[in-house]
């Protein structure tokens, strides 16, 4: 089939068509930015693959950009084992992160749990190369919830009550197992040795809430802010003994990139940002509107009136 | 609400441009499992040991989740982390795992008659190769090469879990934001990827295989179907 | 390389074969990898035998055998299934919860177990068939008779081609909700753990050899005496030849 010239021909059609293709491709994604010697500082954003880290970067990476700075965006990472490398060889540069999780995944044997414990204990466990800025007080932490039937049942308000049941599963993210406020914490802590894990790699989104309403699981961890838990009414177990640490929105950026003017934008960004606008956030994305994560992002910022 | 025109071009997670992104992780893997795959086949249909020796290597290779793979595979080649790269890499290896059984079979069927009569006119190795062997492979080469484009389109949206766009984005996001619609969108997107490299693939050997064409349908049809089978 | 010695290790460690609330359990993992598989095997094969058998016997409906295969090997598996989960009510007779699993896995295995069946009883002589017909056998005793044992081979090669593609797919069923052997891969990538991703993926590639190897050995004893595994070569010049190496029915998988 390769005897004829119009084989040959085919094939080089063919390849020459596979190569425009993949030239096209990498401009529509131009993704390391930087080559062209502008002033300009470039910042690749970067964030996790989940709707709420996605926000954050884009509201974060549109701060920066309405300041001047030459943003580009890798979103939708994955999880941290994919992004936090690719944060360390400074293929990202800037992460909005949580920092009781960054904390526990940097440092598995991490105790900190007040917001400046946290920070403390983040800026020495961090890599060589990361920063982390100043936390936001918005924060979106881990939280137990039952159903209200399971929790009128079985008269549960607090994680000590989960003590009186003869057993349980309980879903999380696969970390929950290894974490030290995980499971083990709930042991140490709470004192609880009836607990059956299954793990739910969703980050308490929709997979873990089915489960949850269809009695799969009775306890469930689902990150405070995530609307669900309002629309379904669940029942957020309080943590009187403090076991999740504390979780406030984190830039965490590349030290190379650090300069007076980003450190402000940023912070700024912070400092206005609350839980509620968290929630409310969510909710316009992943709620009854389903806006788009970027625009909503930009709604935020205008009506927030920063910059 | 969602809306696919709205997100056609613009948008977070806009189709046009992720479709693209998608082709281009896909083309080079395909060529790959062809190219590499007829010397690695025409060994195997030459040689018993050669035989079991790959196909046992690639059948191996292809129980590997695909997820593993590309999460071994950047660590392997010590790539940037968000290199697309990584992705075609682990896509390539899955299509040779394929196509090498595919490519075996093609020239185990090419008779042993045939092959002789080529010698006895006088034909070289290269030429009995290239203008014996490989002409009469074609059908069952197509009918691999058809199987290793259509599951590369599809496993291409794996890439999402390590950081690489395609159209498996709109999956994890329509899952993430519960907009079945967009869901809906990525598979369709998909299938009809995957519909047109099938297309082009034909296309091509009906160029490069003529006589293909002649033969009677339900006969070229029975052909791709046993290929199928494996 | 390294990495995998760990990872063999970490298989042999008593302790990650037990289920706790922190380790979900080497044998409870494989015990509920051959569960789902076995299930999903099932459903395909109750839909795609017996319609591989009209389609091969008939010869009605190939065409749309063949597309229809075709699409169902293009449809992404992760995308699907992270769809089904949201939308897909309980089905009778499939355990709660598993049902867009199954539903899944199950469209996966239906290509080769379709192809399987009807080339099965396609590569069949048509001489043998019509001799079979002269004889006056009815309709069903040629299918049950001549065609099915004729073209065991085939049709059992589906099956192991099915299966396999099942147990290696069912690997990422954990990236959601159920518990596979995959479970250990997707719990590593969570953890940063990359001999556990290791083990897994060792775990899984173990589990579809053996279980190739069983088939292999399945083929061999049911193909009646008489009907060769690899049959005398027929006078083919042309691809027609691929009958015969098709015969033997091997596996090849995609889409995990």
């Amino acid at each position: 089939m390769f005897g004829s010239k119009r084989g040959v021909i085919a094939i080089g059609v063919l390849v020459a068509g596979a190569s425009l293709l993949l030239s096209g491709c990498a401009s529509s994604s131009s993704l390391g930015g930087g080559s062209t010697p502008t002033a300009k500082t470039s910042v690749v954003v970067g964030s996790a693959n989940f709707s709420e880290n996605v926000i954050l970067a884009d509201i974060y990476g549109q701060a920066l950009a309405a300041n001047g700075f030459k943003v580009t965006y890798r979103l939708n990472i994955g999880a941290r084992a994919a992004y936090i490398p690719a944060l360390e060889k400074g293929e990202v540069n800037l992460i909005p992160e949580y920092s009781g999780s960054i904390l526990d995944f940097l440092n598995k044997s991490a105790t900190a749990n007040s917001p400046a414990d946290v920070k403390a204990a983040l800026d020495k466990a961090l890599p060589k190369g990361l920063t982390a800025l100043t936390p936001s007080t918005a924060a979106d932490s881990d939280s137990l919830n039952v159903t209200p039937a399971f929790a009128a049942a079985n008269h549960l308000t607090s994680i000590a009550d989960l003590k009186n049941l003869k057993s349980f599963t309980l879903a999380a993210n696969p970390e929950f197992q290894t974490r030290p406020d995980g499971i083990k914490g709930l042991e140490s802590v709470y004192g609880l040795n009836n607990i059956k894990f299954k793990s739910i790699s969703d980050g308490g989104g929709p997979a873990t809430l089915k489960a949850l309403l269809d009695n799969t699981v009775q306890v469930a961890d689902i990150y405070s802010t995530t609307p669900s838990i309002a629309a379904n009414k669940l029942v957020t177990l309080t943590d009187p003994k403090s076991l999740f640490a504390s979780q406030e929105v984190v830039p965490i950026v590349s030290t190379s990139k650090v300069n007076a003017k980003l450190t402000d934008v940023l912070n700024k960004v912070s400092a206005k940002l609350t839980t509620a606008d968290l929630q409310e956030l969510n909710n316009e994305v992943s709620g009854t509107t389903k806006t788009d994560p970027a625009t909503a992002a930009k709604n935020w910022l205008s009506k927030a009136a920063l910059f | 609400m969602y809306s696919i025109w709205d997100n056609f071009f613009g948008g977070s997670y806009p189709i046009w441009y992720l479709t693209l992104d998608h082709i281009g992780l896909c083309v080079i893997p395909i060529l790959v499992g062809f190219f590499v795959s007829i010397p690695l086949g025409y060994l195997a249909s030459r040689s018993r040991g050669a035989r079991s020796v790959l196909i046992s290597v690639f059948s191996i290779l292809y129980t590997l989740p695909s997820i593993v793979l590309f999460v071994v595979v950047p660590v392997t080649l010590g790539l940037a982390i968000l290199d697309p790269t990584n992705v075609i890499v682990a896509l390539s290896i899955y299509a040779v795992a394929i196509m090498v059984r595919s490519s075996a079979d093609a020239f185990s069927s090419v008779s042993a008659d045939v092959r002789e009569s080529a010698r006895a006119v006088g034909y070289s190795p290269a030429q009995r190769f290239f203008q014996v062997e490989l002409p009469l492979a074609g059908p069952v080469l197509l009918a691999g090469m058809r199987i290793v484009s259509v599951s590369t389109v599809s496993l291409a949206t794996v890439g999402v879990f390590i950081g690489i766009p395609s159209l498996g984005l709109l999956f994890t996001d329509a899952f993430n934001r519960q907009i079945p619609l967009e869901a809906v969108t990525g598979i369709v997107a998909v299938l009809i990827l995957a519909l047109i490299f099938d297309v082009i693939l034909s296309t091509i050997a009906r160029i490069l295989l003529p006589w293909n064409r002649r033969e009677s349908r339900r006969r070229a049809a029975r052909t791709a179907s046993k290929a199928v089978v494996m | 390389m390294s990495l995998i010695v760990q990872g063999f290790l970490w298989i042999f460690v008593p302790a990650h074969w037990t289920t706790s609330a922190t380790s979900a359990g080497i044998g409870n993992a494989l015990a509920q990898h051959l569960a789902l598989s076995g299930l999903s095997l099932l459903v395909a094969g109750v839909i795609a035998l017996p319609l591989g058998l009209y389609i091969g016997h008939t010869g009605k409906g190939r065409g749309v055998a063949i597309v229809s295969s075709n699409i169902a090997r293009a449809i992404p598996t992760l995308g699907l299934l992270s769809i089904l989960l949201l939308y897909l009510p309980d089905v009778p007779f499939l355990p709660s919860g598993y049902t867009p699993d199954i539903v899944v896995f199950a469209l996966l295995a239906i290509p080769p177990l379709l192809a399987g069946s009807y080339a099965g009883l396609e590569a069949i002589d048509r001489q043998t068939i019509d001799a079979a017909r002269a004889i006056g056998m009815t309709e069903w005793q040629i299918l049950t008779k001549v065609e099915i044992p004729l073209g065991i081979a085939l049709i059992i090669g589906g099956i192991r081609s099915s299966s396999l593609q099942i147990v290696a797919t069912v690997t990422i069923a954990p990236l959601f909700t159920q518990i596979t052997l995959g479970t250990f891969i997707a719990d590593g990538l969570a953890q940063a753990d990359y001999v556990k991703v290791v083990a897994g993926a060792i775990l899984v590639a173990a589990l579809a050899l053996i279980i190739d190897g069983l088939f292999a050995i399945v083929q061999r004893f049911v193909v009646p005496r008489g009907v060769s595994r690899r049959p005398t070569k027929e006078k083919s010049t042309t691809a027609r030849g691929t009958a015969l190496a098709a015969k033997t029915g091997t596996p090849i998988q995609e889409g995990n």
